[in-house]
């Protein structure tokens, strides 16, 4: 079985993951009950003697350690996770901070920290990947409004193509919501999405708001229970509940929703199933030129009955919710968008007729490009979440990104306009005042590509190859 | 005479695996002894300690599907696969034919040849060599093709028939079309023949005719080892009698590919029930085959829903009337009874020259097997196995869905990356198209 190495940067990347290792913690705990260190364990995590840090060469866990670096130019954040919980997961050496962060200002952590903390983060990414027998994937997490994370995190990920070229690149983004309070956001966010249009293989846009509308869609469906549709507690998925920390922070239960995205993305290999999914498949499948590789995901259900009999319709309410707008992970509507392809990974209590039965339901009801008109990738893992029979995840590659990234960009314009704030990037070693132009134009130039695929939608079928007979 | 089955990845270790329990248990619940030996020999080794072994090979570049293959199989109780059967990589072809063929292939030639090199010297006499495989993924339809270019180097004399999955026309996996453009193309020219299940014909009988709700993967490659197995249990034919046959994949290969152009042959099986139909229903001869012969004509892969109204044309009959009312020509079909008076049914029907290309000679077009132990628990069964122009249309459809979006050149980028180019691609496209037309032609 292959490896992922996450890599966190800055304080949203940071407490993003560290609910991903909790909840990651819990999941192969309730499948691995045996505490033996199997190959799942061991695609995120190393199992080492704790009294040398070497490899334990037991079959039982001796010390687990994440296979992580994590990077924050603050200490706040890392020195919560030093004395934390979790703090036996990691080793001193993948904790990489400095004291006073990015200012919220892409340039100081792309180029200012970029270069000062370039080779000690080489250096332990190299070590991370050294303890894997096969690398496949760098999971990248960071947001794209701050500093630290955009910034230092998309430096990190150029980083990891000229190190690294033969292993995946996955970006999990969280973009700011509109209200967000930093203000240089816009920029910070658009400066990054150059280098993640170049240097990505595939990013999956969050976007803060709609983690808060799920969220507080959660808190209503729990108080509002019907005394019929009682919600089993400890299995929502924005609930951390029987993980390691005991405490909910601001972010957690918003978090907890990215790190089930991670825990679903990589579920189908790392656990059997009937039609498996590896992670050098979501490029494969998803991503049918190199720069349209914006995947927008849905989780679905986001909350489990107590009564565990599954009737055919709830499970087709499943597939239903996967496409509809409350229950995206970014703000935005596939179902009024055009498709370019779409994955439907699902996890325990489903089959294929379940399957081919809602994607036949479901298909004329959605728009796709004429030339992947059956742009479907399946997959069937059995193991489920913890305290749910059965999952979906949807991730789609569709033009409604678009419309997304244009409210990002007008965001923009109206600060460059005026050219606000512009001095505090300029002013940074590195930073070139091409820098701007070059990055929105990289991002409309995005948006056309998108927007094109409206155009042809209606072209014929291309005349099919003569052949002398 | 034994023969060798290679399983690549996800699919074709599953069906493989399938195929061997269900031929194991057919074999021992048949009670007849030359029948169980039979079988045996062809599909089953004894090793040292007097376990039966299939003689199979395992290639898959990602370990989980061989690991769960294995310990089914060891579950069982009666058979396993070989202790160092399998040969598996860390991480699978993620979907691309030509990371499967150009990369992963050529890195472990050695590895797999030796494999089967050394499961073919176990076999006293070497029938020929089955490869599983599906056509949409990486692994499967990449490597299995590389594979069988290498087998057939290895064993120019051999018979090399494979077994291909086609998948779900509504899609599964997003670049399919491509992946079986390129194998189906290749395997053209280096196998014997094709033997072809559809994942919606076959889940269409899970449906329609097993009564199945849930329908699983494992109750589709039930089915599926279910017609396997069928054709590949011991029979006797017109050569062999009064004996089973011996070299099972050469008298099936003679009996159906009589010209190189020509190589995609379909099954169907007749009945097809649920265990606890299966308990309350008498069939005959006659009976069976009408319904058979129906099928084949209106080329119906089941016995739910044949249209009637379909009929073999009078000879001299307009090409294009012929068209419209989708009757369905043949090359050649061969046929295998199986169970009570096997041997005496009536199987004129099949005979008639009007269902048959007229430049073939007559007697060679079609045969008959049969063998008096019922199969698989059915009573009395029958299975046609029939090369014709069944397949020209979901062929059609994967050229058209991957020519769209070749014309577009999405996905490419991920196949040049590994060497395969544009022209290879027309290649394989001409290739194919040729097919089309000559199957069309008939
Ligand atoms: N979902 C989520 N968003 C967060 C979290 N922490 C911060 N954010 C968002 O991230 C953006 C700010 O970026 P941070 O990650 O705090 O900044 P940073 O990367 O640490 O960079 P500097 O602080 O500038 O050095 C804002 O849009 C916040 O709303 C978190 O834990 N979860
Ligand atoms: N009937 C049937 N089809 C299967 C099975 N497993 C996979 N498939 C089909 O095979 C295709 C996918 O190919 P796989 O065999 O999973 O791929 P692979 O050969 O392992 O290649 P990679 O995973 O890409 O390395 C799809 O059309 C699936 O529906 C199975 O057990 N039975
Ligand atoms: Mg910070
Ligand atoms: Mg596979």
């Amino acid at each position: 079985m292959t490896q992922s190495v996450v890599v966190q940067v800055g304080q949203c990347g940071n407490q993003v993951g560290c609910r991903f290792w909790d909840l990651a913690l819990r999941e192969h705990a309730h499948v691995n009950k045996k505490g033996i260190y199997d190959e799942a364990l061991g695609s995120f995590f190393r199992n080492v003697d704790p009294r040398c840090e070497e490899g334990s060469g037991t079959p039982r866990i001796a010390g687990l350690r994440a296979r992580a670096v994590l990077v924050d130019m603050e200490e706040g954040v890392l020195n919560e996770v030093r004395q934390g919980p979790l703090r036996q997961l990691f080793s001193t050496t993948q904790l990489i901070s400095d004291v006073s962060g990015s200012g919220n200002n892409w340039a100081v952590g792309h180029h200012t920290y970029g270069s000062m903390y370039r080779e000690q983060i080489v250096d332990q990414i190299r070590r991370a990947a050294e303890h894997c027998d096969c690398l496949q994937t760098f999971f990248l997490i960071h947001s794209m409004g701050g500093g630290t994370g955009s910034g230092l995190g998309t430096c990190v990920l150029k980083l990891l193509e000229e190190e690294f070229p033969e292993v995946c690149r996955l970006v999990t983004a969280v973009y700011p919501s509109s209200e967000d309070d930093v203000i240089t956001s816009p920029y910070n966010s658009v400066l990054a999405m150059r280098e993640l249009t170049e240097h990505a293989h595939c990013v999956f846009p969050i976007e803060n708001q709609s983690l808060v509308d799920i969220v507080s869609q959660i808190q209503h469906m729990a108080h509002t229970g019907k005394p019929s549709a009682v919600i089993k507690k400890d299995c929502t998925i924005i609930s951390g509940q029987g993980g390691m920390s005991k405490t909910q922070k601001p972010f957690d239960s918003m978090n907890n929703i990215v790190a089930n995205l991670l825990l679903n993305i990589t579920s189908s290999a790392r656990f059997e199933g009937s039609l498996n999914m590896d992670l050098n498949e979501i490029a494969m499948n998803l991503v049918p030129f190199p720069r349209l590789h914006y995947l927008v995901s849905s989780l679905t259900p986001l909350y489990t009955l107590a009564d565990v009999n599954v009737p055919t319709r709830r499970l087709d309410q499943m597939f239903t919710d996967a496409f509809s707008k409350e229950f995206q992970l970014m703000k935005a509507d596939p179902r009024h968008s055009l498709y370019l392809s779409c994955a439907l990974m699902l996890r325990g209590n489903v089959q294929v007729s379940d399957l081919r039965r809602n994607i036949e339901r479901l298909r004329p009801t959605l728009s796709f490009v004429p030339w992947n008109a059956e742009g479907w990738k399946v997959s069937l893992c059995s193991v489920p979440p913890v305290g749910h029979t059965h999952s979906l995840l949807a991730l789609a590659n569709n033009t409604c990104v678009a419309s997304a990234f244009t409210k990002l960009r007008d965001r923009f314009i109206k600060l460059y306009r005026k050219k606000a704030h512009l001095h505090h990037y300029m002013c940074v070693e590195g930073m070139e005042t091409a820098d701007f132009s070059e990055a929105l134009h990289s991002l409309s130039a995005l948006i056309d590509e998108y927007s094109q695929l409206h155009t042809h939608t209606h072209t014929h079928q291309a005349p099919r190859l003569n052949i002398a007979t | 005479m034994s023969v060798v089955t290679v399983q690549l990845g996800q699919c074709g270790n599953q069906i493989g695996q399938e195929m061997f329990s269900t031929i194991h248990d057919d074999s021992v619940g048949a009670g007849q002894k030359m029948y169980k030996e039979c079988s045996e020999e062809r599909f089953f080794r004894v090793n040292a300690a007097g376990a039966l072994v299939a003689r199979a090979v395992l290639v898959d570049m990602e370990p989980k599907v061989i690991s769960r293959a294995i310990a089914k199989a060891s579950k069982s109780g009666h058979w396993t696969y070989g202790d160092k059967a399998h040969f598996c990589q860390k991480q699978g072809s993620g979907n691309n034919w030509a990371n499967g063929y150009c990369v992963h292939g050529p890195r472990h030639r050695d590895a797999v040849e030796d494999l089967v090199r050394r499961e073919a010297e176990r076999c006293d006499r070497l029938a020929g060599i089955f490869a599983i495989m599906s056509v949409a993924g990486g692994t499967g339809s990449g490597v299995g093709t590389y594979v069988t270019q290498c087998l057939r180097d290895m064993y120019p004399q051999s018979f090399i028939l494979n077994h291909l999955t086609w998948p779900y026309a509504t899609g599964e996996v997003i670049v399919q079309n491509y992946n079986s453009v390129l194998t189906l193309s290749r395997l053209y020219h280096l196998s014997d023949a094709l033997v072809v299940h559809e994942n919606d014909t076959v889940h269409k009988i899970c449906s329609q005719l097993m009564n199945i709700k849930n329908i699983s993967i494992s109750d589709i490659n039930r089915v599926i080892a279910h017609q396997l197995g069928s054709i590949l249990q011991p029979a006797v034919t017109t050569d062999s009698a009064p004996h089973y046959c011996r070299n099972a994949l050469g008298d099936l290969l003679s009996s159906l590919v009589c010209h190189p152009e020509y190589k995609l042959l379909s099954l169907c099986s007749i009945p097809q029930m649920s265990q606890t139909s299966l308990a309350y229903s008498a069939y005959t001869w006659p009976g069976l085959l009408k319904h058979l012969r129906q099928m084949l004509i209106a080329n119906a892969r089941m016995e739910e829903g044949i249209d009637w109204k379909v009929c073999v044309p009078l000879s001299g009959e307009e090409s294009t009337a012929n068209r419209q009312m989708c009757f369905n020509r043949s090359l050649s079909n061969l046929l295998i009874l199986r169970g009570k008076d096997a041997s005496s049914a009536d199987t004129g029907g099949f005979k008639d020259a009007s269902l048959y290309v007229p430049w073939l000679p007559p007697g060679g077009t079609f045969n008959t097997w049969n063998s008096p132990v019922p199969f698989n628990g059915y009573e009395k069964s029958a299975t046609l196995v029939s090369n014709s122009q069944s397949l020209l249309k979901p062929l059609d459809n994967i050229v058209r869905k991957a020519w769209n979006m070749f014309a577009s050149r999405a996905y490419i980028h991920q196949y040049t990356k590994f060497g395969i180019s544009e022209e290879n691609f027309l290649d394989s496209f001409a290739m194919l198209e040729q097919i089309i037309s000559s199957y069309t032609h008939l």
